[in-house]
């Protein structure tokens, strides 16, 4: 028996996580997670710090908010208030992922289950990121960027390529067409084709504003069409191609600013399915090691010691509480889903008539596909879930005295609190909707944002330093109105530009 | 298919260039934190660094968010006793606390605190001031020379001969001047094969061409053979030229008077101000040495140990100092080798007619050699003799400063007085 186990000390070799990855290739192939490459990658805490606070990516750009991660990063692992996370993984093809080498063994083999294999086929096999990201051209795009603002750094000076990533920043989270599939990176054509776009760019802009401006004010633009005639949800992208004054190279540096925000949209809104798959499988693959007697019960304990502490769910009136932890749920939900296949009630008959006692390796695959966290939950969250959670609703209403409990896991609060809790996940709910609504073309070129109230809910106190940073993006007046639930419109902020 | 990489020995330092670009940025917040440091801890221990704090707000990365109010409705785990439809009064602190983004809220007010390391405290601390001629020094004042190769030259002694070089030149020589002589014997041996095709015996008859090629063939090999297998135009020899260096190494004189009259909280005084000039001058030189020179009536060269802490009374006459110091020099630290920088503390007193013996020193003996010579008088009282004498010499030489210290609070800006960045 003990002839058949992969490794007997906890300390890691080269050779070891090669067996381990070995063994843990074939298990995920036998359930057939299809996977990009893996590229494994042994790194040190300090090494480990850096990727951190470069959001993760092997090359990036300057910025001093990265080096201020890094300083929070640093000083908050010094002092012990964090462990570093186990792995650091990234989208690209081939999927790289870190270790680090202060892991033991079995910390070794659950990184790469959970990062090479779970995160890894999730990466490859997700509508989202298949739809918003190209694995292939990533890290060559990534570089191109880096070079490229280097190079405006030598010529423009880095505290005019500072400012102007400062703003860009600011917009980061607006830089995406929510329902517009977009065009693929890919790092050699961007470099073939920046030159010609420049220019051509550059003359469109013109051309848009080739009338000249009216000074002392115009009434009568209300009554002209509007520009653009739609409002328009990529604020990056509507600067990149509109605004007046931006030259050539600025506009690249939004457009890059831009495609990495795009890169990271599916992981804001896959948190829970992306953690739950991955934790479902590093699970799932380390019990079959274990099954097949190549590991042993030191392993299993010590493994098992990890996993529960990542996926503990404290309760809302814990001190460790601090919202729902994406693992628990994700790890939860993907367990369910296997047990609702394997072993169904009557329960889970009548809610998943279509997956109750089917083939949980195609179910569960076809959940990673489709989803993201707001329609899996609202597909998936089971009543039997929602009961061992003890999930209930809290309904804050400001124009009430009083909280209100809305719904407990009880019959009548399943479906409000599925509904619920997958609201709590939709972008549209957790980010202001806010869009270009007009351009001043003939009078004083001022920008007009509209801010689409969600639920009542106003702007927080930094909106006003935002749309600062969007003045100096467009170089003119910008107004930020705000548009009540009742359709009433009112300015929220405005930020004047002299010239 | 896996690809197993070992990147540990790859930089560790990916996020310098952000972390140096942090601090930039708010150099005026960390600035004051530094500041504020200084004046809150013993400088003794300035060599260490320092954790700083800045308030997040003059940081922060604006975003759009939601902002407190509205409607909101959160989902929460743990249930224990809620049922459908009850009313809660609000939490005091909650007017967001509820919703799932509650940590950005948080996190708002807190300082942002992190470590400075000791390089970029000491840097923050060391700004805008500079060793006075110091870039002169390094740039202009260009002493010592290091020999670096610089290709190949056609003269020099027989042991710079480089033989590769040398060879490969005669080789060439002779491929070319052989040529064509060769050329030609092909030639001649072959139209004399053609007149002879079988080898004839000496005493046979030969024609009269064949006599002529044979001899022409003899007279061609004598050529080529006197072609020399190398000649003194084929050397090449390994050139090597003095560039100039720019001095890295420093000496430090502490000087300071341990007669009765400097007790020991003027010690202390004296000892922060020279442990401020040995940190400022690690920041510029590879490698200091600090020579601790004490004296009363009589000098004598200690060690650190013993320098500030041995007990010592009697009368004072700093002139003694000043020439061990000289001396030290002469022997040990010739000027063209080393930065000389000399530091005197003392709290003023001194034999009356030794002070003119001191300026007259210091005027036309150290002066010369030193690059800077700062003088601390330590006394709360009236300057005495010493010090007018020694407001002569910095008539004479600009690179003698002079200050009245009063007490540790003074150190610091007299410290920087002295070393401020000099205006050319």
């Amino acid at each position: 028996m003990t002839g058949k186990l992969l490794s007997e000390s906890s300390e890691w070799t080269f050779d070891l996580i090669e067996r381990y990855d070995r063994e843990i290739a074939r298990i995920a192939a036998g359930y057939g997670l299809d996977t990009y490459p893996n590229q494994i990658e042994v790194i040190s805490a300090e090494q480990m710090m850096d990727a951190y606070s470069s959001v993760g990516m092997p090359v990036n750009y300057h910025h001093w908010s990265f080096g201020k991660a890094f300083l929070g990063v640093e000083q908050r692992y010094r002092r012990g208030h964090m462990g570093l996370a186990y792995e650091i993984v990234i989208n690209s093809n081939p999927c790289i992922a870190y270790l680090m080498e202060e892991n033991s063994m079995t910390m070794q083999a659950l990184v790469i289950a959970h990062a090479a294999y779970g995160h890894n086929s999730f990466f490859k096999g997700n509508y989202l990121f298949q739809t918003w990201t190209n694995a292939d051209a990533i890290v060559d795009y990534l570089l191109f960027a880096k070079n490229y603002i280097a190079e405006c750094e030598q010529r423009y000076g880095e505290q005019e390529v500072e400012l102007l990533l400062d703003s860009c920043h600011a917009l980061m989270n607006y830089g995406v067409d929510r329902y517009k599939r977009p065009s693929r990176l890919s790092a050699e054509q961007e470099r073939r084709r920046q030159k010609e776009r420049e220019e051509y760019l550059q003359s469109q802009v013109n051309d848009l504003w080739r009338t000249l401006p009216v000074r002392g004010g115009d009434t009568s633009t209300e009554d002209e069409t509007r520009f653009p005639a739609e409002p328009q949800e990529n604020l990056l992208y509507f600067i990149e191609k509109n605004a007046p004054l931006l030259k050539p190279w600025q506009r690249e540096i939004v457009r890059i600013v831009r495609k990495v925000a795009q890169y990271f949209y599916p992981q804001r809104q896959t948190q829970v399915m992306n953690e739950g798959w991955a934790t479902f499988w590093h699970y799932t693959i380390l019990n079959t090691l274990y099954d097949e007697g190549l590991v042993d019960d030191g392993f299993m304990m010590e493994f098992l010691q990890s996993h529960t502490n990542v996926v503990a769910q404290p309760p809302y009136n814990s001190k460790f509480y601090s919202g729902i932890n994406p693992y628990a749920l994700g790890f939860a939900m993907m367990s369910d889903l296997r047990r609702i296949c394997e072993q169904p009630t009557d329960e889970d008959r009548h809610w998943f008539p279509d997956i109750a006692g089917g083939d949980w390796i195609k179910t569960l695959d076809f959940a990673m596909r489709n989803f993201k966290d707001e329609s899996f939950i609202a597909q998936y969250l089971s009543p039997k879930l929602i009961r061992e959670f003890k999930l209930f609703s809290v309904l804050d209403d400001d124009a009430q005295e009083q909280l209100e409990i809305s719904a407990i896991h009880d019959d009548r609060g399943y479906r409000y609190i599925r509904q619920s809790l997958a609201d709590q996940y939709n972008l549209g709910s957790r980010e202001p909707n806010i869009q270009v609504y007009n351009v001043n073309r003939r009078g004083d070129r001022s920008l007009t944002l509209r801010h689409t109230q969600y639920s009542r809910r106003p702007l927080g106190d930094s909106a006003e330093e935002v749309v600062r940073h969007i003045a100096r993006l467009w170089g003119f007046t910008v107004r930020l109105e705000a548009v009540g639930e009742d359709g009433r419109v009112e300015v929220a902020q405005e930020c004047e530009v002299e010239h | 298919m896996t690809q197993l990489i070992d990147r540990r020995l790859n930089g560790r330092n990916k996020s310098a260039v952000n972390r140096q670009r942090f601090i930039r940025r708010f150099k005026a917040q960390i600035k004051r934190a530094v500041a504020d440091a200084v004046s809150g801890r013993s400088i003794v221990d300035i060599d260490s660094g320092e954790k700083v704090n800045i308030p997040a707000r003059d940081m922060s990365e604006p975003v759009f968010q939601h902002g407190a109010g509205g409607r909101r409705e959160a989902v929460h785990p743990g249930n224990t006793d809620f049922i459908a439809g009850d009313k809660l009064k609000r939490p005091p602190d909650a007017a967001g606390g509820q919703g799932g983004k509650a940590g950005n809220g948080e996190e708002g007010e807190d300082d942002f605190a992190f470590q400075l390391s000791r390089e970029e405290f000491l840097e923050l601390f060391f700004e805008d001031l500079a060793l006075p001629d110091m870039v002169k020094t390094q740039l202009a004042k260009l002493v010592d020379f290091k020999s670096v190769r610089a290709g190949h030259t056609s003269d020099g002694v027989p042991t710079n001969i480089n033989v590769i070089r040398s060879l490969r030149g005669a080789l060439a020589r002779r491929i070319a001047l052989r040529g064509p002589h060769m050329k030609r014997l092909r030639e001649v041996n072959a139209e004399l094969t053609a007149l002879q095709p079988e080898p004839v015996d000496e005493d046979e008859e030969q024609t009269p061409r064949a006599l002529e090629l044979q001899a022409e063939v003899r007279h061609l090999k004598r050529r080529i053979e006197s072609i020399p297998f190398i000649d003194t135009f084929d050397l090449r020899y390994n050139n090597r030229i003095r560039e100039p260096k720019p001095t890295t190494q420093a000496v430090m004189f502490c000087l300071m008077d341990v007669s009765g009259s400097m007790d020991e909280e003027r010690k202390d005084i004296a000892k922060r101000f020279f442990i401020l000039l040995y940190l400022f001058l690690t920041r510029n030189y590879e490698r200091i040495d600090v020579v601790f020179i004490r004296h009363h009536t009589s000098a004598r060269e200690v060690d650190e140990e013993e320098f500030f802490h041995s007990r010592e009374t009697g009368g004072t006459v700093v002139s003694s100092a000043l020439k061990l110091m000289q001396e030290i020099i002469r022997d040990r630290y010739p000027a063209g080798e080393w930065n000389l920088y000399a530091a005197q503390a003392s709290d003023g007193d001194n034999w009356d007619n030794d002070s003119v013996t001191c300026r007259n020193l210091l005027i036309s003996k150290i002066m010369p050699s030193l690059q800077y010579f700062a003088y601390v008088e330590i006394t709360p009282d009236a300057h005495q003799s010493l010090w007018d004498e020694y407001e002569r010499v910095a008539e004479v030489w600009s690179n003698f400063a002079m200050q009245h210290l009063q007490g540790p609070q003074d150190i610091y800006p007299v410290f920087r007085e002295l070393f401020r960045k000099r205006v050319k």
